[in-house]
């Protein structure tokens, strides 16, 4: 059984079904992607993991304790980033990591060694006694990630860790994360809706929309499973186009917006022609890696950067065709 | 041992941030001195103070009570930062650690006691140079803390249930005056209650529900020895306010363990 577990977890509110009946196991030690929209239930999940929320039915464990029956002791064992900062401002780095030792239990003559351990580990050394009002974003939350490691849970959650974060700090954010897991045993679950995020650094990953999970894979497979390099083409007749497309044996996925295709082609440099002849007039085309962000259009049938679900379902329309 | 420790964090976090920002600070001695010097002053030269007050002058009179007054709006609106705390996301890492939420609820209650009571002592000192008559030996003052101390507990617990149920701390301030201000009308700070009797029976009758009452009537009776100012008793006030205590301290804990985020 996995450090993780949950079985048909659900939470509803009033006539929303934010998490719908979630099966998920969860490795030791493995660091585990809940990848998805915004409003798709990553943070519901978490917090009911967390025991801070009541799933409406079904239940879970973690570090072998369930969330229900034992809140307090799943609470000895995990450690929590929030999505928004949640440090105390007006108090120091250290104070603020010392008040959190106090509070999980970490006794007390080992605080100070662990607080230098931290600041060490988030690369802060010299910053401890300044108040964390003075930090910068990137900085408070290697703070937070620093606090939720302090003591030494068995699984950390991290909640879009690099949510509203500069590209360069994001990087070092996940370098934080990289180090963490190689130094220490510790599980960890991410939710994220940046899909370079979800690939640099998860081992296996749930695509979540609406409260479900879509599709669960290492990123590799996942990527796989959509198949070749994504050749992207502005057609003038996109429909017809489609069409002709499908019937070629080297592709394996067609999807049409406006007059943009996004072709999965099996072995590009051999089958390019193919695909231009069927193509018709083509104004625009370029041909890239399949990333996450195909595989999520793949399976919800929109993209994830869409906002509102008016756009989603005119996209869902759209797509014209999965070959499996 | 580990609760213990978790509500000690959870003390020294509010005593900390409470050293940090003077404007708390200074704010709150400033409303008690205008209180004294202007009100106590201007009411004081309008009234024939050996007939009402046996002599003392009214500035003194409402001394305890401004003690009162003084303990009575720190204490409640102390509930104001569980409103803040919940806005910052600072909550969350409290209520996600290994603790009850009773180690929880007391904690951040220790925490506004202490507040109120290093205001509270401000006041005190400044009593002390101001009025050389009141009674200031060891034992009044440890009496005085005892009941300065057990309305702080009350009316730290009632802010704290109310700002677990507010989220805007705009909603917070406007409950807590509807509480505050009559309590503080209501305890006899400013007048004595028994001269209501024949005048207004149920005005009286409302003060005789109101623990800041107690508290009031025990101070200005510790402070002011003259049998003119005994109302309830010494006694029969630290029984009152230890059942208020009692009462708050469960439906503080019970409030806070059906808490939302």
């Amino acid at each position: 059984m996995g450090v993780i577990t949950t079985k048909g977890l659900t939470k509803k509110f009033g006539e929303l079904t934010a998490v719908d009946n979630l099966d998920l196991d969860i490795k030791e030690g493995e660091i585990f992607g809940l990848l998805g929209p915004n409003g798709a239930g990553k943070t519901t999940i978490i917090s009911m993991l967390a025991t801070l929320l009541d799933p409406t039915s079904g239940t879970a464990t973690v570090a072998n304790q369930d969330i229900l029956k034992k809140p307090s002791k799943v609470r000895e064992h995990i450690g929590i980033v929030f999505q928004d900062p949640s440090s105390d401002d007006i108090l120091t780095g250290r104070e603020n990591l010392y008040l959190h030792g106090l509070m999980y239990g970490v006794p007390r003559s080992i605080i100070p060694q662990r607080i230098d351990d931290a600041f060490d580990l988030i690369q802060l050394t010299g910053r401890e006694d300044d108040l964390v009002k003075t930090y910068s974003g990137g900085m408070r939350r290697r703070l937070e990630l620093a606090r939720g490691l302090l003591h030494h849970p068995e699984v950390l959650f991290l909640d879009e860790p690099t949510l509203g974060l500069d590209p360069q700090t994001r990087k070092r954010i996940w370098e934080h994360i990289e180090k963490i897991v190689k130094e220490r045993k510790v599980t960890i679950i991410l939710t994220t809706h940046y899909m370079e995020e979800a690939d640099r650094l998860c081992d296996r990953l749930a695509i979540i929309d609406n409260g479900k999970i879509v599709a669960l894979d290492t990123p590799n497979a996942l990527k796989a499973q959509v198949g070749g390099d994504t050749v992207q083409m502005e057609v003038s007749e996109p429909e017809k186009a489609a069409k002709e497309l499908e019937k070629l044996d080297c592709v394996s996925r067609c999807e049409a917006r406006e007059n943009r295709l996004d072709i999965a082609v099996k072995d590009v440099a051999q089958n390019l022609p193919k695909v231009f002849a069927a193509a018709g007039e083509i104004s625009n085309f370029s041909v890239r890696n399949t990333t996450l962000d195909d595989v999520f259009m793949h399976y919800t049938g929109y993209d994830i950067r869409d906002e509102g679900a008016e756009g989603a379902a005119k996209h869902m329309q759209r797509v014209v065709g999965i070959k499996k | 041992m580990n609760q213990l420790n978790g509500l000690y964090a959870i003390w020294l976090r509010e005593v900390k941030v409470y050293f940090r920002e003077y404007s708390r600070l200074i704010g709150s001695i400033l409303t008690p001195l205008l209180w004294l010097l202007i009100l106590g002053k201007g009411i004081g030269a309008s009234i024939d103070e050996n007939e009402s007050f046996a002599g003392v002058p009214y500035e003194q009179f409402i001394f305890p009570g401004i003690l009162t007054m003084t303990v009575l709006f720190q204490s409640v609106f102390y509930g104001l930062y569980i409103v803040w705390d919940r806005k910052i996301d600072f909550l969350k890492e409290v209520l996600a650690a290994p603790l009850n939420r009773s180690t929880v609820f007391l904690g951040k209650c220790l925490g506004g006691v202490t507040d109120s009571m290093i205001q509270v002592t401000i006041i005190i000192v400044l009593g002390f140079f101001i009025f050389p008559d009141l009674e200031y030996t060891l034992q009044s003052l440890m009496l005085v803390y005892l009941y300065l101390f057990l309305l702080a507990v009350i009316m730290t617990s009632l802010g704290l249930i109310i700002g677990s149920r507010m989220d805007s701390p705009e909603g917070f301030s406007l409950i807590t005056s509807l509480v505050v201000f009559p309590m503080y009308f209501l305890s006899g700070a400013l007048f004595l209650k028994k001269n209501l009797i024949d005048e207004a029976p149920l005005i009286y009758w409302i003060t005789a529900i109101n623990p800041a009452s107690y508290a009031v009537d025990a101070i200005r009776y510790t402070l002011i020895p003259e049998d003119i100012f005994l109302e309830y008793g010494l006694s029969r006030d630290l029984a009152v306010l230890i059942g208020f205590c009692v009462f708050l301290l469960a439906l503080g804990t019970q409030s806070f363990k059906t808490m939302k985020l």
